[in-house]
């Protein structure tokens, strides 16, 4: 192809924008790869860098400012064929400063062309994060209380495996875009530019004084060696490809027959380490196995490992409307922290609900038919406390019964698991 | 019969595999995180793409990506991840990009409560963009209302070309429970309609519809933009142009408003009060519901499904017959709003409560039997 260039969108920029020049570079760059267009895509934020889209021949996405480089990953992962040539000003690099880093340390196939002006030309030359602390621009003295970034040394310690910088006026930017395209992984590419309609009213600075900033500044010539390592979107295939069994979702058969049950509702107090969603779980089971309507919420910190650990549980015939515990009739009293968090609920119980307590939690004023069981007695360890408490939930046929449990355990568990369990319930029947 | 048994995240993620789901990117937070979790160990199996974000804005960024390559997209978060989702939410809603979003609600404001439930977001979800162009919210009452109404988001979301919100609670999402996923009737799968004629305008579409679609990287060039554009993609300052698009951007949703209103209703005989409700709250008002009966003092509900747009036909004639009308919502007063705007003829109660807590139904049938 000649030019990728849409002839009927010519070029707006101030005259002597560097823009233009890097514009007609990428065309270049395009011409000399000789890229399907079809198979193509500019992707620009806002500002002037976001004009870039319009000019060519190729596919074209346009969105907010700072955030190209997130359509240009969900395109690239979607699409592996693309060739994604993302555009972005030095205020698009401030703002989505995170999105550069995440592309660094990704390695998408993906170019980057950062057009750094030194400042916001559409918005009135106001200070960007690459503006020098001395120059004169629309933010006041703010910018002389900064330092400007170097993008090319965080691109490199973000783990960027292609990062290069040039003046844009360098007669050699559409080979080094070109390289930057043909490499296989995230590849950044600095530009150094004049924003003649405002960064250069007040600030001197020409095409040579470019290349003297490119000379002075850290030489960056393309491959970063010690980051070289697979693309991301092979590598993430690769281990996609690796997860092959597609989980169904959990269906429990009804396994028994039950005449005249009640709707119940059970709940478990405890701490966490104690297995109480475990238990939970399991007496959720038992109602399955039973045809039972379930429905189970569970209560713990963001610290799981510290703190409650609370069950609450619905076991009816009838399908579960209000999810919440109105009048428990089950109530499973196994650590202080538990009973803390719904201390409220034990003046609400009526003298028919069946609180096992066991011996070292402290109960509050209840009303309820109270029984104790001590499981270090019965040397039965902590964590098995709830589990053993099911046991006795069954024996007296409170909201469960011993088959009930069975199938639930052997629904739940492995055999070898059952087997544990068993032998921790026969300890307590 | 066998029982599935899950929590409604899970029947959320289950349901937008089963509409086709095959893009999800998202970032962590309580109490959506089971979402991610369960499209991540079910989309690469299916040969779909799962992958987390490095922050909210950037798990839409890839979404929007994804959706214009021709992938059918979700992802999901709570209250604080739709504040972050805001500026690519207007960029989806004006530009066209199909999109399902999971907000699973939790108590704000702000970070709020992340393990405590609240329908917080409700009018956020409908005005949390730019320009006040309609979107469609759907809300679950439970973990089969997640599936179903997840494939219906798809539906809506691939023939509207627009972003649409399923909002859930903590109540719902992270509560396991028991269904019957053999005694519904799923809805058929909608998917985009693409283009087939002879020149491609990326934004020409009828009056009161999307666009059909062409992906990035087809044959024919393609050109997404979220600058204010014509027929052809490109920026337009020209008003008739603009009016036009803003015009559709609107009637395309409140046209088909009718088709796109999912709602329950309960009529008992002899009644005097309407109960309207959504979400979690639903069930609670249907338990008061039954009660009252028994006590011989029954009532009527209906659960809205469709909260946006605004189901206003279906409030007007189910609430016609009676003299009291009652709203519950697990907030102080957000979708109120809309009923007192619709049913502006009529006395509409109010009870509201925002404690992280569900509303019980005894405090319900308190609402109603204290005239």
């Amino acid at each position: 192809m000649n030019s990728y260039l849409n002839k009927t969108r010519p070029l707006v920029f101030c005259p002597g924008c560097t823009h233009e020049k890097i514009t007609k570079s990428l065309d270049k760059a395009f011409i000399n790869l000789n890229l399907p267009a079809d198979k193509t895509v500019i992707v620009t934020d806002i500002g002037c860098s976001g004009l870039f889209d319009t000019f060519f021949n190729v596919h074209a996405l346009h969105g907010i400012h700072g955030r190209a480089l997130t359509y240009a990953s969900g395109l690239k992962l979607a699409n592996p064929e693309l060739n994604v040539i993302v555009t972005m000003g030095d205020g698009g690099l401030g703002i989505g400063g995170a999105h550069v880093l995440a592309s660094c340390r990704k390695n998408l196939d993906i170019t980057l062309i950062i057009l750094n002006n030194f400042n916001f030309g559409m918005t009135g030359g106001q200070y960007s994060a690459t503006t020098p602390t001395e120059a004169l621009v629309g933010s006041g003295f703010l910018n002389h209380a900064e330092i400007p970034i170097d993008i090319c040394a965080i691109a490199e310690s973000a783990g960027a495996t292609y990062v290069d910088r040039c003046s844009g006026h360098d007669e050699t930017l559409p080979e080094k875009i070109a390289r930057a395209i043909e490499h296989k992984g995230f590849s950044l590419i600095e530009t150094l530019g004049m924003c003649t309609g405002r960064y250069t009213k007040k600030n001197q600075l020409t095409p040579k004084a470019l290349d003297q900033m490119v000379i002075d500044l850290p030489s960056k010539g393309g491959l970063i060696e010690k980051n070289q390592r697979p693309e991301y979107g092979e590598r993430y295939r690769a281990l996609a490809r690796e997860k092959m069994i597609f989980p169904e979702a959990i269906t429990i058969e009804k396994q028994i027959d039950l005449k005249n049950y009640r709707e119940q509702e059970v709940v478990i107090l405890g701490s966490a380490g104690m297995r109480i969603v475990t238990a939970g779980d399991l007496v959720c089971y038992a109602g399955l196995c039973a045809g039972m309507n379930v429905s189970m919420k569970n209560d713990y910190n963001i610290t799981v490992l510290r703190g409650q650990s609370v069950s609450e549980i619905l076991i009816s015939p009838e399908k579960i409307g209000y999810p919440g515990i109105k009048s428990p009739s089950v109530v499973l009293a196994l650590s202080d922290e538990g009973v803390q968090r719904k201390k409220k609920i034990f003046s609400t119980l009526k003298p028919d609900t069946f609180v096992l307590k066991e011996k070292s939690v402290a109960l509050p004023e209840t009303r309820a038919n109270v029984v104790e069981i001590d499981f270090r007695k019965l040397k039965i360890k902590k964590q098995d406390w709830a589990l053993a408490s099911l046991g006795i939930m069954a024996k007296e046929e409170k909201a469960i019964n011993k088959t009930m449990l069975k199938h639930a355990l052997k629904s739940r568990f492995s055999e070898k698991l059952y087997q544990i369990a068993m032998e921790t319930i026969e300890k307590t029947i | 019969m066998a029982l599935s048994f899950m929590e409604g995240n899970e029947a959320l993620a289950r349901g937008a595999i089963a509409a086709g789901c095959n893009f999800f990117a998202g970032y962590p937070i309580t109490p959506a995180t089971t979402i991610f979790n369960s499209m991540l160990s079910m989309l690469p199996p299916k040969g779909g793409i799962c992958i987390q974000g490095e922050d909210e804005i950037a798990s839409m960024g890839y979404c929007i990506g994804a959706s214009m390559a021709g992938k059918k997209v979700m992802t999901a978060t709570s209250g604080p991840g739709i504040s972050l989702y805001s500026e690519q939410l207007s960029f989806a809603i004006g530009s066209e990009i199909p999109l399902v979003i999971a907000d699973v609600q939790r108590l704000g404001p702000s970070t709020g409560s992340a393990t405590r439930g609240a329908d917080s977001d409700i009018q956020f979800l409908r005005w949390g963009s730019t320009s006040g162009v309609p979107v469609i919210v759907l809300a679950p009452k439970d973990a089969l209302d997640c599936y179903i109404l997840t494939i219906h988001a798809f539906n809506y979301a691939e023939e509207f070309r627009c972003p649409v919100f399923i909002a859930s609670n903590k109540e719902i999402g992270m509560t396991r429970e028991s269904f019957d996923l053999d005694s519904v009737t799923l809805p058929p799968i909608v998917e985009r309609k693409q283009f087939s004629g002879d020149t491609y305008l990326p934004f020409e579409a009828e009056s009161d519809a999307a666009p059909p679609f062409l992906p990035i990287g087809s044959k024919t060039l393609v050109r997404q933009t979220s600058s204010t554009h014509g027929p052809d993609g490109y920026i337009t300052i020209d008003p008739d142009v603009i009016a036009q698009n803003q015009a559709r951007l609107r009637e395309k949703i409140h046209s088909a408003r009718k088709r796109i209103t999912l709602f329950e209703k309960n009529i008992k005989e002899n009644t005097d009060t309407l109960i309207i409700s959504y979400g979690v709250t639903t069930r609670a008002v249907d338990d008061a519901g039954k009660t009252l009966e028994k006590k011989g003092n029954p009532v009527s509900t209906l659960s809205l499904k469709t909260l946006w747009p605004v189901p206003e036909e279906v409030l007007m004639e189910t609430a016609k017959p009676f003299n009291r009308i009652i709203v519950i919502e697990m907030n102080l007063g957000q979708y109120i709003n809309e009923i007192r705007r619709i049913l502006c003829d009529k006395k509409v109660e109010f009870y509201g409560q925002m404690n992280g807590v569900l509303i019980p139904p005894a405090k319900i049938m308190e609402v109603v039997e204290n005239e």
